[in-house]
């Protein structure tokens, strides 16, 4: 109890002393907290059946009926698998290309090509998921897409993408990866730039090959920036994409069975149906089992490279 | 390496991997850039060409129809434009300064709760309440239904950019500052007449990050803007294209006849709008942004 006095007055006293520095850490302090802090309290919708009018605080407590309900329709399960396994998917190849290719660029001697690629690459990065959006709608709408365009000039039938579940995976994994490489490759660009050049003139000296130069040298001391950004990507894999989904899919509800994901069901049942209580279960499951993650992961990595471990 | 591949003879392996590595990289590098080319000659095809046939690259003939519409103030989208122009200044420039003062602050060594207040930051980015508890809290208890700051509040200051900003300052000696106290500076005086002009590569790197991010902002607009005129352009575009409400976008004075829009090309021309302004400025923008990237690589 006197630690807890004691400690107050130190505030105290430091506010008096550091107050311009106290003010001008206010803005962003204020922010966090009636953005994030003030929020939190918020995540208690998901235990109460929400009524607008009574206010989140006001509604009846009914405790885990939101939860039970989701496990029982089996939306939970649906929606979480296909969460895992986007997300799985995304990092694993995700990843693999971006080495391949920031390899395949490290190779090549032409300065002019390299920049050039290089920018390309990148150009997906800094568009928006909308656009995207207008991309997809560009290439695969029935009507006057790009692809059905081709087709029908070749004589073969127009494909009706947007009503077949199936084939929307393999889009939505393209786009991700088409809009991610870039990134990616750059920062594995920079893992190699770093390597040590005279650990490469050596090899040469040795009589290395190019390919045994990369099988030996080169991938190995990428494995440890490749495992870290695995690890710290399975800290957000019930997150994220949202832009992407939605900006795909849309309300198509036909091609909810294999394209809905957390955010997707989230975001729908709070503008479509106005059921806050079912939407906020679902995201306080999200938040809760994302930072259950992140805390086992980074656990893991701190077993494994203390030094890359976020606390 | 490319340097020293030159200098020794090659084996048969490594010319093929060179070949192999050209060969990859433009297609990959072909199937980045397709997909705009596509959007770009199909907003100046004719109505009638893609209704009959579709998008295509090379069209037969171009026309300038979509962008007349577009532009001869018959739809929403110079408003849209405003919108936009006006969160990513106003959300810019509000991010940076709240941020590097932040950053100024949780970087010197002789603020005593520094690690307190980064954490309670940090702690934002591994746990967050959720989107239908916000979505409450901002129309129910914040008031910013419809108003142009709901896209601007909620995105002013990113955790990750603080981080990234008190680290660029750890770069300036502490003695810099020392002095300028021992010479009378108050601490708000410091920040700004010795810190900012030594951060500006860092404000540039940050401010670019969030200005991309506020000009592709459409999540907000759609949660939380009503009236068609306050749409940022990502939103307005995307509205567009789904064409759920495309008589909302189009101005109610406007002497056009809704039948008569080229409704298929002014998608593809709204695309363009919307993206025209970061392709250009894209050569610019991109060194910052690599440096940006290679710089947040360094811890993961």
């Amino acid at each position: 109890m006197a630690r807890i006095v004691q400690g107050g007055r130190n505030i105290a006293r430091d506010l008096l002393k550091n107050k311009v520095l106290y003010l001008m850490l206010l803005p962003v302090i204020v922010y966090f907290a009636v953005f994030h802090y003030a929020v939190m309290p918020g995540a208690y919708v998901a235990f109460v059946d929400y009524k607008l009018n009574k206010g989140i605080f006001g509604s009846d407590f009914i405790g885990l009926k939101n939860f039970e309900f989701l496990v029982q329709t089996g939306e939970l399960w649906n929606i979480t698998k296909n969460t895992l396994l986007y997300n799985l998917v995304f990092l694993a190849l995700g990843n693999i290309i971006q080495i391949v290719f920031a390899i395949m660029l490290s190779e090549i001697a032409g300065k002019w090509f390299k920049k050039i690629s290089q920018s390309v690459i990148l150009l997906p990065n800094f568009i928006s998921m909308v656009i995207v959006g207008v991309f997809a709608y560009n290439l695969f709408n029935f009507n006057s897409g790009f692809i059905n365009t081709i087709m029908s000039g070749a004589g073969l039938d127009r494909y009706e993408f947007y009503s077949d579940p199936g084939i929307w995976k393999y889009i939505i994994v393209a786009f991700k990866i088409w809009a991610g490489t870039g990134y990616g490759m750059i920062v594995y660009l920079a893992a190699i730039t770093g390597i040590n050049h005279d650990l490469y003139e050596a090899a040469y000296m040795d009589g290395a090959t190019t390919w045994q130069r990369i099988r030996y040298m080169t991938l190995p001391i990428l494995k440890p920036t490749f495992i870290l950004l695995l690890l710290f990507g399975m800290g957000g894999i019930l997150k994220g994409s949202f832009d992407l989904f939605y900006n795909l899919i849309g309300t198509n509800s036909v091609l909810y069975p294999q394209t809905d994901i957390i955010d997707t069901y989230v975001f729908r049942s709070l503008v479509g149906q106005f059921n806050f209580s079912m939407g906020a279960a679902v995201g306080f499951y999200q938040s809760l089992f994302g930072l259950l993650l992140v805390l086992v992961v980074n656990f893991i990595v701190r077993k494994v490279e203390p030094d890359s471990a976020l606390f | 390496m490319a340097s020293t591949s030159t200098k020794i003879k090659q084996d048969s392996g490594s010319i093929f991997i060179k070949l192999i590595s050209y060969i990859c990289i433009t297609i990959f590098a072909l199937f980045c850039l397709f997909p705009f080319a596509l959007m770009i000659s199909s907003s100046f095809m004719n109505e009638q060409e893609i209704v009959r046939e579709g998008y295509k690259l090379i069209p037969n003939e171009f026309s300038f129809k979509a962008y007349e519409v577009l532009l001869g103030s018959s739809t929403k989208l110079l408003d849209a434009y405003q919108v936009t122009i006006f969160i990513t200044v106003v959300g810019t420039v509000l991010g940076l300064f709240m941020m590097s003062m932040a950053g100024f602050v949780l970087n010197r060594k002789d603020f005593k709760y520094r690690n307190f207040f980064s954490f309670l930051i940090y702690f934002t980015t591994l746990f967050s309440g959720g989107l239908i508890p916000t979505y409450i809290l901002m129309v129910k208890h914040l008031h910013l239904k419809d108003s142009l700051f709901a896209m601007i509040l909620p995105a002013v200051v990113g955790a990750w950019s603080i981080f990234l900003m008190r680290n660029f300052m750890k770069a300036i000696p502490d003695s810099l500052y020392e002095s300028a106290t021992i010479d009378g500076a108050g601490d708000f005086h410091i920040y700004w007449r010795i810190f900012m002009p030594l951060a500006v590569p860092s404000l540039a790197t940050i401010g670019l990050f969030s200005a991309l991010g506020f000009w592709n902002e459409w999540y907000n607009g759609m949660l939380y803007m009503d009236t068609p005129a306050k749409y940022p352009l990502q939103y307005f575009l995307q509205r567009m294209v789904a064409q759920t409400n495309m008589g909302s976008l189009i101005n109610s004075g406007a002497v056009i006849n809704t039948a008569d829009l080229p409704t298929q090309s002014i998608k593809m021309a709204t695309a363009v709008m919307a993206t025209g302004p970061i392709i250009l400025l894209y050569p610019f923008v991109q060194r910052y942004f690599v440096t940006g990237l290679t710089i947040g690589a360094v811890k993961g």
